[in-house]
């Protein structure tokens, strides 16, 4: 008697359970902030960036209210699992080990990265016989170290860095002739130094950022999926990217 | 027990031909780095470690002073120092040192051959200031100049007490050599913080590597053995 009880009592919370998951009044959504542009605190104290606007654009889309938590990055996957939120839109790149503990949706912005170099240096990247011996700048197991090696290993001088300060610091102190860096890490330390440019053509690497949720919540994720790729296709992505960006960072 | 090491080496996604020839190219760095440094702070330190001992405080202070800089502050501070506090000098990149300070190799060479001949200096002295006092006297007695005693009875017996001392310094710059990778060179540390990023198999990647250091470190200590067992024969008890 007590065993089916017992039996009973589960299959009623699980199907609770399951009926409560079916429907979405609000999703909790977790960011790190600030990160900007994709998230910070606007002068008055509101959240406002890229993925705000991109986040609370799907809600409305779905049709549920959105409330957004402050999450600190290090618990932001156990919080994630531990329920005080359903979803993370904070700039998490989708990798094989996260992808262990998290359901990903597809991709909804990917930064590219650049190259950089020494303004008037006539260094053409797309022209790879002409890049023989040049010293190329990138850090260490990154997906820009990945593709140097793949595309270019062979022609060019490959130094690995630890950190983007200390390759910065060796492109200013005239050892390296280029950088290859995620752009917005670019734009915002080598660009700030008027001799040098970013060259040639921006290059996508990887599968970009994706939303986060708990494996369980598929539903929630597919409406995610199926949202963010009308927004794409009617415009409204590219509005809100525009708001916040100079180059194109959908995927 | 070969094939079982084999069957292990067949099925790791890690030590394909192409990262082994990169722990390759890192071994003959860390060995080319560390001989030269070695060498050449050996021929510094001779001189330095002479005058260090000598009575005249105006000869003695200004390498004591070296010396205490360099032992007294950490390698990687000194690398540092050397190889981003010489990129910022300026008018220095159109200057023809650039041609040696452009690529990291030079720079972390000078930095490990300053700081091996500091510690080098003093084993040096300290060997020359316990020769017995006697031996000095008499050569004195025998009319020797202070070159000839230098040559003939000082330096031979020092260069045997110092042997000891010596092998530990050798040592200890074959495993400092390691901080050559956070200046980007590929040395053997630098080829494993690769492929350890590229695979992110830490331990299989820094415990090969570790391996290495250990044989490296087996050839020194075998060869100054064979080296202290001939030169010191005449200190070793009769059996």
């Amino acid at each position: 008697m007590k065993k089916l009880t017992m039996t009973l009592a589960c299959v009623l919370a699980f199907s609770s359970a399951s009926l409560f998951a079916k429907d979405w009044e609000m999703v909790r959504i977790a960011v790190d902030v600030p990160y900007e542009p994709f998230e910070y605190k606007a002068p008055d104290g509101s959240l406002t960036g890229f993925e705000i606007d991109l986040g609370n654009a799907v809600c409305a889309d779905i049709g549920v209210k959105c409330e957004w938590t402050i999450q600190a990055w290090d618990g932001i996957i156990p919080g994630l699992l531990a329920r005080k939120y359903d979803a993370i839109m904070s700039s998490m790149s989708i990798t094989e080990e996260r992808a262990k503990k998290v359901l990903f949706s597809e991709g909804y912005y990917n930064t590219p990265s650049g190259w950089f170099g020494k303004k008037g240096a006539g260094i053409d990247v797309s022209d790879k016989a002409s890049l023989k011996g040049k010293k190329v700048g990138v850090q260490r197991g990154t997906l820009q170290d990945n593709y140097v090696s793949d595309n270019l290993g062979d022609v060019v001088e490959i130094k690995r860095y630890t950190t983007a300060d200390d390759q910065v610091l060796d492109l200013k102190g005239g050892r390296l002739d280029l950088v290859f860096v995620d752009f917005p890490v670019g734009e915002q330390t080598i660009l700030k130094d008027e001799n040098y440019e970013a060259v040639g053509d921006l290059v996508k690497l990887g599968d970009g950022v994706g939303v986060a949720f708990r494996k369980r919540d598929k539903d929630l994720a597919e409406k995610f999926n199926a949202s963010l790729k009308k927004l794409k296709e009617n415009g409204t992505y590219k509005k809100i990217m525009d708001k916040y960006f100079k180059y194109d960072i959908m995927i | 027990m070969l094939e079982a090491f084999l069957a292990l080496f067949a099925d790791n996604d890690i030590f394909n031909p192409p990262t082994l020839l990169h722990y390759w190219d890192g071994l003959v760095t860390t060995v080319q780095l560390v001989f030269l440094a070695l060498l050449i702070g050996l021929i510094i330190a001779l001189p330095l470690g002479i005058m260090r001992a000598s009575d005249n405080p105006w000869i003695s202070r200004p390498i004591w002073l070296y010396t205490y800089a360099f032992r007294g502050t950490p390698l990687l501070v000194q690398l540092y120092l050397i190889y981003y506090g010489t990129a910022q000098i300026s008018g220095i990149q159109e200057s023809f040192l650039w041609e040696i300070l452009a690529d990291a190799f030079y720079p972390c060479l000078i930095a490990f051959v300053l700081n091996t001949a500091a510690y080098t200096t003093e084993i040096i002295r300290g060997a020359i200031k316990a020769t017995p006092r006697g031996e000095i006297e008499a050569a004195k007695a025998y009319g020797m100049s202070w070159f000839l005693r230098l040559r003939r009875i000082v330096l031979p017996s020092a260069m045997r007490r110092g042997l000891p001392a010596y092998s530990n310094e050798v040592i200890f710059m074959l495993h400092a050599s390691s901080i050559a990778s956070v200046v980007t060179i590929v040395d053997l540390t630098g080829a494993a913080r690769d492929i350890y990023a590229r695979y992110y198999a830490p331990f299989d990647a820094f415990i090969f590597v570790a391996c290495i250091y250990l044989c490296l470190t087996f050839v020194l200590i075998f060869t100054f053995r064979k080296l202290e067992n001939k030169l010191m024969a005449h200190l070793r008890p009769l059996s």
